[in-house]
């Protein structure tokens, strides 16, 4: 195993997509609710402590071994709106073409033949960590932080925030982000011993309801 | 080596009375040979007092009336409703349930378990639950359902009585069908809940709630998208968006399987009902 693969995996250049997605961003820039740094930090709290969450929890049961096709399930379960449905198997496709060129292993391929569609992308990086020879904990860490870049890249381009600021803001969150991937990565170590309701199933009501919103503007910047 | 815990040598009934109430109520629906719903068993129990509701043909109906105030930190209470085969069962509330600091700070708990048999329509429409200031609630809502089962479930929280802040709220929805885990959602309001009063998850909303249905019919074709409510948020430029008032919103959408979920947010507990019979009026409920 190489630590590195990690930053690798993290890192907002790897090839998986994730650059088209605000995670929400764009309808709350939209709404006013994202119009500084201060606010952005709000927001990506929220979004972290939730939707991140339970991502971070599937990736690290992933990472752990789990049967992937029960964590895909799950993640339907925990993912009440067909809009962010769609995003995270469309994000689980295009991770899953990146991960089988870096890491290959018949565990992606068999996943890619089960869900030709794309699984949940929290549970392709979770398995592609495993491919990587990563621990859970870092697959809980990548997607944890993810939640937030990708929101804060997006709020750059959105707002013409300052870089420098929107930096600071994930900065700031640094210590949540800890916290967010060790519940993340003890709930996913969890689920082989007791199953996948184990994992947590934080949820985001306006995460909800404005990316099905968000979904039916005509014109946007973003995806999701 | 981890030594094991001694097991818990204090049984409910030993329990001082500081430790809070304890009360199961039961419900169970059966058809008889003509095929009307029976109630053979409608217990009440501790904060739960049980009311036949006369029906006029149909489902057979049930209020729940408040007959203390509760809960409050420190009680485990429980309400058990099956519905049987075959049978159809509607159940209401009298009011909200308020729930309220205890004398020790330990959390409550209040946990509900509904079963639906094959062929059978549970109807499951409670009042607000409230959460006030320094109350600490733990909830949880456990749905089994039958293949062929159908559900109506509302919840609705409302985060402090009028003017104050919220008690600390988390309430896990579990729903499975047939075996399979069809939905499954947390909430986490209030003191110690990080993140909770962001724009992210309420943006100074203070009341929501959710109504779900879920049958055999949601097989066939997947229930459409709809938005409740304010489906503002469209970029409007060269319109400052800063202060708005707050505009109660929500979306119906289909699950991943036989069902469909509303998920409203509100100021207040008044305008997130709108918004849910609106969507139970775009589901035929």
């Amino acid at each position: 195993m190489s630590r590195a693969a990690l930053l690798l995996l993290a890192d907002g250049r790897f090839p998986a997509g994730g650059h088209a997605h605000s995670g929400g961003a764009e309808p709350a820039v939209a709404a006013g609710h994202i119009k500084d740094a201060a606010t952005l930090e709000r927001f990506c709290r929220g979004r972290l402590h939730t939707a991140g969450l339970v991502a971070a929890a599937l990736a690290a049961a992933a990472a752990a071994g789990c049967d992937p096709l029960l964590l895909d399930d799950a993640a339907d379960a925990r993912t009440p709106v067909p809009a962010l449905r769609q995003v995270a198997r469309r994000l689980g496709r295009q991770m899953m073409r990146a991960a089988r060129a870096t890491w290959p292993d018949p565990a992606l391929d068999a996943l890619a033949a089960a869900r030709p569609r794309g699984a949940h992308q929290p549970v392709v990086l979770g398995l592609a960590a495993r491919s990587a020879g990563l621990p859970p904990q870092d697959a809980a860490y990548a997607v944890a932080y993810e939640t937030i870049s990708g929101p804060a890249t997006a709020a750059v381009r959105l707002l013409s925030l300052d870089p420098f600021d929107a930096t600071a803001v994930l900065a700031h969150l640094a210590a949540d982000v800890d916290r967010v991937a060790e519940q993340g990565a003890a709930a996913g170590e969890r689920v082989a011993a007791d199953g996948v309701d184990v994992l947590p199933a934080a949820s985001a009501p306006l995460l909800d309801i404005t990316a099905e919103a968000h979904a039916a503007w005509p014109v946007r910047l973003f995806a999701s | 080596m981890t030594l094991a815990l001694p097991p818990q040598t204090t049984p409910a009934t030993a329990a001082p009375p500081s430790a809070g109430l304890r009360a199961t109520a039961r419900v169970v629906a059966r058809t008889d040979a003509d095929g009307t719903t029976r109630l053979p068993v409608l217990d009440g129990d501790g904060p739960f007092a049980l009311r036949r509701v006369r029906a006029h043909g149909g489902p057979a109906r049930v209020c729940v009336v408040g007959a203390m105030s509760a809960p409050l930190g420190g009680d485990r209470l429980a309400i058990e409703v099956t519905a049987e085969a075959g049978s159809a069962l509607h159940v209401t509330a009298a009011a909200a349930t308020v729930a309220l600091p205890g004398r020790t700070g330990a959390p409550a708990h209040y946990d509900v378990r509904l079963t639906v048999g094959e062929g059978a329509r549970l109807d499951w429409l409670p009042e607000p639950l409230i959460s006030a200031a320094g109350s600490d609630l733990r909830m949880t809502t456990t749905v089994e359902l039958a293949a062929t089962a159908r559900l109506v479930l509302r919840e609705e929280q409302v985060l402090g009585r009028s003017g104050e802040p919220t008690g600390a709220l988390r309430s896990r929805l579990t729903v499975r069908r047939a075996g399979r885990t069809l939905l499954d959602q947390e909430t986490a309001y209030g003191p110690g809940a990080p993140g909770w009063d962001t724009s992210a998850v309420l943006g100074g909303h203070r009341a929501i709630g959710q109504l779900l249905v879920v049958g055999p019919e949601f097989a066939d074709g997947p229930a459409p998208v709809r938005l409740l409510g304010a489906t503002g948020d469209q970029p409007h430029r060269g319109r400052p968006s800063g202060d708005r008032p707050l505009d109660a919103r929500g979306v119906l959408a289909p699950l991943a399987g036989p069902g469909a979920l509303a998920t409203a947010v509100a100021p207040d507990a008044l305008r997130l009902r709108r918004l849910l019979d609106e969507a139970a009026r775009g589901l035929g409920g």
